[in-house]
């Protein structure tokens, strides 16, 4: 089972890198912070997974700080960081 | 191996497979509104399974309440993303994708 749960999260690792992608290449703000959420849901299930595998508890803890944070990221950048016209030039 | 075992892994890799299927929406959609769609549904759906198989091996009820209580937060956030993002974008002017 350690196998299956250290294989999972390594592709799961693979799934965030694919998502830098879509950071580096927007092409609007709002693209680059939909790429942050899917960070945090992928952060969350990795973390998981290890807790799973090594018996560590206390990263059960540390997800559940990520799932927090997710949300409250995104509403300040909706509501704060994102400038109005600023992404206009999204295709 | 035993049989919750093998219904942990099958829970498990379908949740691997939703994952994929989000990122690969989030890399292939040509907006953002169908990448929202892509990313906060699939990949919700993904952690659900997944913690449904985790569920199944924790062992104790402590940790499956606290295995809930992350994915309700999760759905929650992913919920309040897709409609503030999405409103905002049409409030920003960034137009919809049309064939």
């Amino acid at each position: 089972m350690q196998t299956l749960y250290l294989a999972l999260a390594v592709f799961l690792l693979l799934n965030l890198g694919a998502g830098m992608w879509r950071v580096l290449r927007g092409p609007s703000a709002a693209d680059r912070m939909l790429a942050a959420q899917l960070f945090g849901t992928t952060a969350v299930a990795i973390l998981l997974l290890l807790a799973q595998a090594h018996g560590n508890a206390a990263l059960r803890d540390v997800a559940l700080l990520f799932a927090l944070l997710a949300a409250v990221t995104a509403v300040a950048f909706v509501r704060r960081a994102w400038e109005q016209g600023a992404s206009d030039d999204a295709g | 191996m035993m049989l919750v075992d093998v219904l942990c892994a099958v829970l498990l890799i379908a949740g691997a497979v939703f994952f994929l299927a989000g990122t690969l929406g989030l890399l292939r959609f040509p907006d953002v509104y169908t990448r929202l769609h892509a990313l906060t549904k699939a990949d919700n759906v993904g952690l659900g399974l997944m913690m449904a198989g985790l569920a199944l091996q924790a062992g104790s009820w402590a940790v499956v309440g606290k295995l809930l209580l992350i994915w309700l937060l999760v759905l929650l956030a992913g919920a309040s993303v897709a409609h503030l993002v999405a409103s905002g974008a049409l409030k920003r002017g960034i137009r919809l994708w049309k064939r």
